[in-house]
């Protein structure tokens, strides 16, 4: 049976589409209203509320929870302060990617993870011999992602001391009467928070919530105006743009932390006296430059673009539904050299952008590369450029 | 402050500021100069009640060239064209037909009027697309010079007749109707309800002295849906902040283009020697040289009051003096309380997100434009309207609303009265009008702000207060706007060039003549 997240009662009676996707089992609005790049536009102009719940989440209490954790996750949690917040992946021992997620450290000794896949097998047999106890909490807490340029006004008149928080800063408040967690931690690459709210008041934060958000303007989003956020925002999705390497059947489907764009989280590696897992092969990796691949983002030439599409009697698309597959990439001699899993034309950049996955020697800021796209079941090649990512950076999310 | 300068545009309105960030792009040095304290010309936003963003004149985004956006990065300096994804029609008994963003849906939702217009529906858009992307390339170039003997210019003319020739039979036949006939003559074919013909035929009028049934609507109706948002012909945005929000995103990119900006620095005329442009005289007796001065006034100021018109040949300043301007809309906009609300939709105000089209039939239109064709602005007027604080929420105070009222006809020149005595009895008409559609209305007005086409002259400029700096009528287009052999945005004045929306190929915040200026100046520059 599909189940239905703690703020079904509002987000149903809110979904004015009938549009619903299976996320973890979960219901999951597409979009509220027909217009979903009005949603969009919510998360860049006003604030969208998009309902996280369904994610799996995980905590991890005990003496030991530091020190497990730094011994399983890449990036050393031992920097997370209690109050912060940490983006993370995980990887076999072989420094493949199996996951990502946010940790939101609670205390000295209390961790929450969120996970997009069913880890808790997995944790809790390498916990072996630590004082640390590991929970599936998921279905605790109904969360919220409260994201745009006005979320900090709307949340600081809820809870003034939401106001406050930092960039990937987490801590208590009270939104009416009840108690809340609040991290500044989003996936819009805007200025936004989550609220972690205990699920059976969770109906009662959305309602005290929108009190204050609705005449701002602020609206519920469905998945498709965060799947073009999170685009912009360059932040990675999995089984699009990498895949769990748990499952995979070759090394096609694996992808390493640095080849997946997380080598920052890699930079003080020989400062860290971790032994985590996967590290001697990401070191490897490193010292041998062995990575097959970058993550970097493509900007398709707009005027190529158009010019394609005008040249077989056709107005030139401009789709804001993301596309999730894998677009080839080809260098000037028509070589294939990369690939693109996630697509989009951009609202509010007004370029066609991809995350794009290429060989080192084509990731450098600039090389022009060819896109390949089938129009009316033809392919053609259209001009594009590797671009840093993310492509939408505001100076709002971490002021 | 030096005031030597590789080029001068007189006019910081849209097309003045695209025209000068293109020159500074190729790197002129270049000077914009603005006779008000801000940008923008009739494309402004200002705040005339506290916490209340009035759009005073130009209220929307649409038949802005995407090319402008991408060549000037107007995305780096905050180009933000939100979406207006409803259309809310009242209709005259009390219900109504809300247009959204499912094909589908809107579908069934003109079906519960009539299953015939559904369908139609459908025919229609896909033949004015299908109009619009075939003459697309006629009006993004610059037309040919249709008085010239040049060999290069008669190539360019036959070619368009090629082009025209190639064109499927029907799109051709569909282009002349519009080009010729009335927007209800169209409408008439396709639809047989009157909220789907008044809808539609509205933009058949908009800005123009026409009635829906007077030949030349069709043209007029044609003209706007050039207006695209992301690929999606006849769709419309709003821009963040209104049409001053884009004005200032234009002034950001100019600036970082490295053209400069003065305000409150009006011109009294081009200084000209032996028929060559040398620079401008500003009113306080300030001279600035450049040997390109360009205008983005419309045409009678850029041809009659800017120069000495005895300097232009008699052809010209004729062409120029019979031109036809006759502004006939109006603005009446609103600080609000909250939303109104429409009885029918029982409480809901979601639907406007977009336009509100007041003007439910053919005749509806037709009548109060009967009203000025006599000299009289219309007892029962046709209004475009739009709630701009439901797209954009900063446009007003949280919970509060803003409202656009875009009003016709309102004629210039009025029998035996003027603007001056009639500006509160048109804000009436119109609140009453209003009043209608949403009871309770006038309880909600915290302010009102009248804006009459002599307010649009007295203002911005613009010759009688006509908003496209010069009617959208066949005459005046394309080869002839605004007068045969100077729509190449050149002038008789070596080095003085026009690139307002008086030229090809109009108005409704284009940007295209701003564009299309620069590129002739360029290559002016170069072949010299």
């Amino acid at each position: 049976m599909i189940r239905h997240t703690p703020f079904h009662p509002r987000t149903s009676e809110a979904n004015q589409t009938g549009l619903w996707s299976h996320w973890s089992g979960y219901l999951a609005a597409d979009r509220y209203q027909m217009a979903d790049k009005f949603e969009y536009f919510a998360i860049r102009n006003s604030a969208g509320v998009f309902d996280t719940s369904p994610l799996y989440k995980y905590r991890f209490t005990g003496r030991d929870a530091e020190r497990y954790l730094a011994g399983v996750l890449t990036r050393d949690i031992r920097k997370c302060r209690p109050g912060q917040a940490q983006y993370t992946v995980w990887c076999d021992d072989e420094g493949w990617v199996l996951e990502d997620g946010v940790v939101l450290r609670l205390s000295g000794d209390e961790f929450l993870l969120t996970a997009a896949r069913p880890n808790l097998a997995y944790f809790s047999d390498l916990a072996a011999g630590y004082s640390v106890s590991v929970d599936d909490v998921s279905e605790e807490y109904g969360a919220l992602a409260v994201q745009g340029p006005v979320s900090r006004e709307v949340l600081a008149e809820l809870a003034p001391e939401i106001g406050s928080l930092g960039f990937f800063r987490l801590g208590p408040a009270k939104i009416g009467k009840i108690p809340v967690t609040v991290s500044r931690t989003g996936y819009t690459g805007d200025l936004g928070y989550e609220i972690w709210v205990d699920a059976d008041r969770a109906v009662e934060v959305w309602d005290r919530l929108f009190e204050v958000a609705q005449p701002r303007g602020v609206i519920p989003v469905g998945q498709t105006a965060l799947l073009i956020a999170r685009i912009e925002a360059g932040l990675v999705l999995i089984d699009v743009d990498f895949h769990s390497a748990r499952y995979a059947w070759n090394d096609d489907q694996r992808v390493t932390p640095i080849e997946l764009g997380m080598g920052w989280m890699l930079r003080r590696l020989d400062e860290d006296d971790r032994a985590f897992i996967g590290r001697r092969a990401i070191e490897r990796e490193i010292e041998e430059k062995s990575s097959r691949w970058k993550t970097v983002g493509v900007v398709v030439d707009w005027q190529d673009w158009a010019r394609t599409h005008n040249d077989r009697g056709l107005i030139t698309p401009k789709d804001h539904t993301p596309q999730h597959g894998s677009m080839m990439l080809y260098d000037g001699d028509l070589a294939q050299v990369g690939y693109v899993p996630s697509f989009v034309f951009s609202p509010l950049l007004q370029r066609h952008i991809g995350i794009a996955r290429v060989r080192p020697d084509h990731a450098a800021g600039g090389t022009r590369l060819g896109l390949e796209v089938n129009i009316d079941h033809r392919y053609a090649v259209v001009d594009s450029e590797v671009s840093p990512l993310p492509f939408f950076d505001p100076e709002r999310k971490t002021a | 402050m030096s005031n030597e300068y590789d080029a001068i545009v007189i006019g910081g309105g849209h097309n003045g500021l695209i025209n000068g960030a293109y020159l500074a792009r190729a790197g002129l040095r270049t000077l914009i100069l603005e006779r008000r304290h801000l940008v923008g010309g009739a494309a402004i936003t200002e705040e005339l009640y506290p916490g209340f963003q009035f759009t005073t004149f130009s209220y929307a985004l649409s038949l802005l060239r995407p090319e402008i956006v991408h060549e000037l990065e107007l995305t780096s300096h905050g180009f933000m064209p939100l979406q207006m994804p409803t259309t809310f029609c009242p209709t005259d008994d009390g219900d109504y037909l809300l247009i959204g963003e499912d094909k589908d849906e809107n579908h069934h939702e003109i079906a519960r009027h009539s299953k015939r217009d559904a369908d139609a529906y459908d025919a229609y858009n896909h033949m004015m697309s299908q109009v619009v992307h075939a003459i697309r390339p006629l009006m993004d170039s610059i037309p040919p010079d249709i008085t010239s003997k040049d060999p290069e210019e008669r190539a360019r003319l036959a070619a368009i007749g090629s082009y025209l020739a190639d064109l499927p039979p029907r799109v051709l036949h569909d282009l002349v109707r519009l080009l010729t006939g009335s927007a209800a003559d169209i409408l008439e074919d396709y639809f047989e309800t009157d909220i789907m013909q008044g809808w539609q035929a509205s933009s058949g009028i908009i800005g123009s002295k026409v009635g829906p049934r007077s030949q030349g609507s069709g043209l007029v109706l044609l003209y706007h849906a050039f207006g695209e948002h992301d690929s999606v012909y006849g769709a419309w945005a709003f821009h963040k902040g209104g049409n001053g929000g884009f004005t200032q995103v234009l002034a950001r990119a100019a600036e970082a283009l490295g053209a400069e900006i003065r305000l409150e620095s009006p011109v009294e005329r081009v200084i000209t020697s032996e028929d060559r442009a040398v620079g401008v005289a500003l009113e306080d007796g300030t001279e600035l040289r450049a040997p390109v001065v360009v205008s983005a006034l419309d045409p009678r100021r850029t041809f009659m009051e800017l120069v000495d018109p005895r300097q232009l040949p008699n052809d010209l300043v004729e062409n120029v003096r019979r031109l036809k301007f006759q502004g006939t809309s109006a603005k009446v906009n609103f600080a609000l309380e909250a939303n109104p609300t429409f009885p029918a939709l029982r409480g809901r105000t979601d639907q406007y997100r977009g336009f509100i089209n007041i003007g439910p039939s053919l005749d509806y239109l037709e009548r109060a434009f009967d009203d000025a064709k006599y000299g009289w602005y219309s007892s029962r007027p046709y209004i475009d309207s739009s709630i701009q604080s439901n797209i954009d929420p900063e446009m007003a105070p949280p919970g509060k609303a803003v409202m656009s009222n875009f009003v016709q006809y309102a004629p210039y020149q009025l029998r035996e009265s003027d603007w001056d005595t009639e500006r509160e009895a048109l804000g009436d008409v119109v609140q009453a009008r209003l009043e209608e559609v949403f009871p309770g209305f006038s309880d909600l007005v915290l302010h009102r702000e009248v804006v009459t086409p002599l307010d649009i002259e007295r203002t911005v400029g613009l010759t009688e207060g006509n908003i496209f700096a010069g009617e959208f009528l066949a005459p005046q287009m394309f080869f002839f706007r605004p007068a045969p052999g100077w729509n190449q945005y050149r002038t008789p004045i070596h080095g003085y060039y026009q690139c307002g929306s008086g030229t090809h190929p109009g108005g409704c915040v284009m940007g295209a003549p701003g564009r299309f200026a620069s590129r002739q100046i360029l290559t002016d520059l170069s072949d010299a």
